[in-house]
């Protein structure tokens, strides 16, 4: 056991992979797509695709304090500083072709999904318009009714029909059937996989740092259609599992208080941040990421469905469901929100959220202001000062129970 | 008072109040009112005996609204759900909101909580809007929306009501394009103000009504001699310019608006319905297929920037202003590559960035000054 790698470096190291994969693919003269985070990697690889995902690399530059340059560079363009900075990341890249921080290889065609917001698809048109290279659009109508509706389910299928053959003729590549169940097979097991390493933190104390979901997301959503992310993320399902049976856990310290992390990181702090809530001895135990890379399913039908009940594209109500199960499951004490300033798909409903998720679970719930990848945005000292203050209220809260008992 | 004087004081009066236009409009007749936001299918509403009301926000200050939106919202949606909080629309019995944008989307979601008295009615349209599966979905769309006004009217909207309601509005765009362009050879009679007025009361007003009185201005205005018109010409882009400052900026600069490429405007009427199938409910379906040029219509060829160097072209403007609603990030993507068209095509243009609740930027009656001498 001893000599055998843990998840967290074979996931560091799939993931360094996936990019030292594409640029040398891009060597050896084979196209290269860029594709939404949730643009349904399974089309992609059962076509043998090389796919690179620009958020991912948006966040990874970002992470590494690399973006201003790029940022500045679509804003001289005259993209607006109120777009999304993944995108004005992405189309600052697109102009300066090279990062030293993270290498991303040049497209030849683009694969969009607006799933989680209406914005890629503007983002991916600009793209279209600006490299002149071919656009294959999968629209993934938003859901304002609780369930996704017949309609939906349908339109969503036609599509997948019509992008796959459109990237055949463009690819020259076969689609199989076989292979397309075979994969499907795959990103389910990936599916419950993770959905089995995120149930550990239902455990007090959880055996992970949850600032970890961070850097294992990633995979999932580059490479989660490939054996090889099945099995690292059902070993750390089991790293996790006897680490619950052990007592050990990567959060350093006494796991005080438990918290549901709201929003997308703010990646140019993601240090500052976790030795903050490490400073207050707060975990994050939860966060809707968990459940959205959950996906099952073993036909078109429920992949559909599946790319449709993602955060973000559904309405109100099934939002506010999707984390107060976490809150209840992970026994989960104190929200935090992230009011990222570049997602205004987040932030439009994100204040009645927090109303129906403080009526129906009486957690509290604390709020700073930032950005996934602009760094202008987060102040330390305000963030400092409002985990102080969720920290104090979850003590109050916790003495009062105490005096209850 | 001449009889153009006494149309445009008509129009002018409807745009400014439209609550006074709509509200009389529903006790006179005890018809319902319905509201809609930008392409939403208003044949609908009016083949169900209902008055389509246009929601396009408006000058109020926000208070309420900061409780749903953060402050980083545009304005047409942070301004409508403030009036709709505030009872201003009331007087609706339902609202179409579509899910175009993020904003729209979230709008819609908050609507159903904060003005629960004006029922929302959702609209998805597909983004792959001219593939078969799009068509059909959008179909599947309108059918719901066909059955919520159905009950709100408590009629049943047969296919010879929608037929009829179609060919209103096909007239309606017919003469609107027809105002448009006999207005812009009489720019010192239809001023920048007047213009939008016009067009603006055409989204309150009931259509067959409204259609006359624009004819009536129009045969008015062509009986008058054409005059040489010795200020600037140009043509606005963007959501859309509502903005009493700017039409002051313009009339005091010589400026003529002879084109514009508004989504509250122009885009309502470039395009007429066409006889694409026997079912009115596809034919509507199918419309949606056939618009381009606006931020919220996806198209990976953005066309809308050649479609506005022709409009140039056509009206043979000096320039172009783009007018940028705060905020309205589908708007902010077309920009740099607008930009990037008109300046390759060497036609000046000016931007300036408009919120409805404030105003526009203080810095644009300089930079239009600026720009008027330029050109």
């Amino acid at each position: 056991m001893n000599d055998q790698k843990e998840a967290k470096e074979i996931i560091r190291e799939l993931m360094e992979k996936h990019y030292e994969d594409a640029i040398a693919a891009k060597k050896n003269g084979e196209l290269i797509g860029w594709a939404a985070s949730n643009f349904p990697q399974e089309l992609a690889e059962c076509l043998g695709l090389n796919i690179v995902y620009p958020e991912n690399h948006a966040a990874a530059v970002a992470a590494k304090k690399a973006a201003p340059e790029y940022i500045a560079q679509a804003e001289a363009d005259g993209y607006s500083n109120d777009i999304c900075s993944y995108a004005r990341i992405n189309l600052g890249f697109a102009q300066l072709k090279t990062c030293a921080a993270q290498e991303l290889p040049m497209p030849d065609y683009l694969l969009c999904c607006n799933n989680i917001c209406s914005c890629m698809v503007k983002w991916y048109e600009t793209l279209a318009k600006e490299l002149k290279i071919p656009l294959f659009m999968l629209d993934i109508p938003y859901n304002t009714s609780y369930e996704v509706t017949p309609s939906r389910v349908e339109y969503i299928k036609e599509q997948f029909k019509l992008v796959i053959s459109q990237l055949e003729v463009f690819t020259g590549k076969k689609f199989s059937e076989d292979r397309f169940k075979e994969v499907m097979e795959i990103s389910s097991a990936s599916g419950r996989a993770w959905r089995r390493a995120m149930d550990a933190m239902a455990s007090t104390p959880s055996p992970m740092n949850g600032f970890e979901i961070f850097s294992y997301m990633g995979l999932v959503v580059c490479n989660k259609s490939r054996k090889e992310t099945t099995d690292v993320l059902n070993q750390l399902a089991d790293e996790l599992e006897s680490k619950i049976i052990s007592g050990e856990s990567s959060f350093k310290g006494e796991e005080k208080h438990r918290i549901l992390s709201e929003g997308i990181a703010c990646w140019p702090y993601l240090g500052h941040n976790l030795k903050t809530l490490g400073q207050y001895g707060i975990n994050i135990v939860g966060a809707v990421y968990c459940k959205a890379f959950e996906k099952v399913y073993s036909n078109l039908d429920e992949m559909a469905v599946e790319y449709a009940t993602v955060t973000n594209c559904v309405n109100l109500e099934k939002e506010v469901k999707m984390r107060t199960d976490i809150i209840k499951e992970n026994n989960i004490e104190g929200m935090l929100v992230h009011y990222n300033r570049s997602c205004k798909m987040w932030d439009g409903f994100i204040y009645e959220m927090e109303r129906r998720i403080a009526e129906e679970t009486g957690i509290p719930i604390v709020s700073f202001d930032g950005d996934q990848s602009d760094p202008r945005i987060f102040s330390k000292a305000q963030f400092e000062t409002r985990v102080q203050s969720l920290s104090e209220i979850m003590d109050q809260r916790k003495e009062a129970r105490k005096g209850n008992r | 008072m001449s009889k153009i004087d006494e149309l445009i004081k008509r129009f002018k009066e409807i745009a400014d109040s439209p609550d006074r236009y709509v509200k009389n409009y529903i006790d006179e007749t005890g018809c319902k009112a319905v509201g809609y936001f930008y392409y939403a299918p208003q044949e609908l509403i009016y083949a169900a005996g209902m008055l389509p009301v246009g929601v396009w926000g408006g000058n109020i200050e926000l208070s309420a609204v900061r409780s749903y939106f953060p402050s980083f919202f545009c304005s047409v949606v942070q301004t409508s759900i403030e009036m709709g909080i505030k009872g201003k629309f009331d007087y609706l019995s339902g609202i179409i909101i579509p899910a175009n944008c993020d904003s729209l989307r979230t709008m819609g979601q908050n609507w159903k909580v904060a003005v629960p008295q004006v029922e929302f009615i959702s609209l998805v349209q597909p983004v792959n809007r001219k593939t078969e599966a799009g068509v059909k979905f959008l179909l599947s769309e309108y059918v719901e929306i066909k059955k919520a006004l159905e009950r709100i009217a408590g009629i049943t909207i047969t296919d010879q009501a929608l037929n009829n309601s179609i060919e209103v509005f096909n007239k309606y765009r017919e003469t609107m394009r027809c105002f448009t362009s006999v207005a812009q050879n009489y720019p010192e009679i239809i001023t920048p103000s007047i213009r939008h007025a016009v067009i603006k009361s055409g989204q309150f007003m009931e259509k067959t009504q409204y259609i006359g009185l624009v004819k009536e201005l129009v045969a008015a205005i062509k009986a008058r001699p054409i005059q040489a018109w010795n200020g600037k010409k140009i043509v606005v882009t963007g959501i859309k310019m509502d903005s009493p400052e700017l039409f002051e900026i313009f009339e005091d600069n010589k400026i003529a608006v002879v084109a514009d490429d508004l989504a509250q405007e122009t885009r309502q009427f470039r395009s007429d319905v066409l006889l694409a199938a026997d079912d009115p409910m596809e034919r509507l379906a199918r419309y949606w297929a056939t618009l381009d040029g606006c931020s919220l219509l996806y198209d990976p060829d953005k066309k809308r920037g050649d479609m506005l160097l022709e409009a140039v072209r056509a009206t043979g403007a000096d320039g172009v202003l783009f007018c940028m609603t705060k905020f309205c990030d589908p708007e902010e993507f077309d920009y740099p590559i607008i930009k990037k068209q008109l300046e390759e095509s060497k036609i000046p243009h000016v931007y300036v960035e408009i919120d409805l609740e404030t105003g526009n930027d203080e810095q644009a009656r300089t930079r239009i000054q600026a720009f008027a001498e330029m050109v």
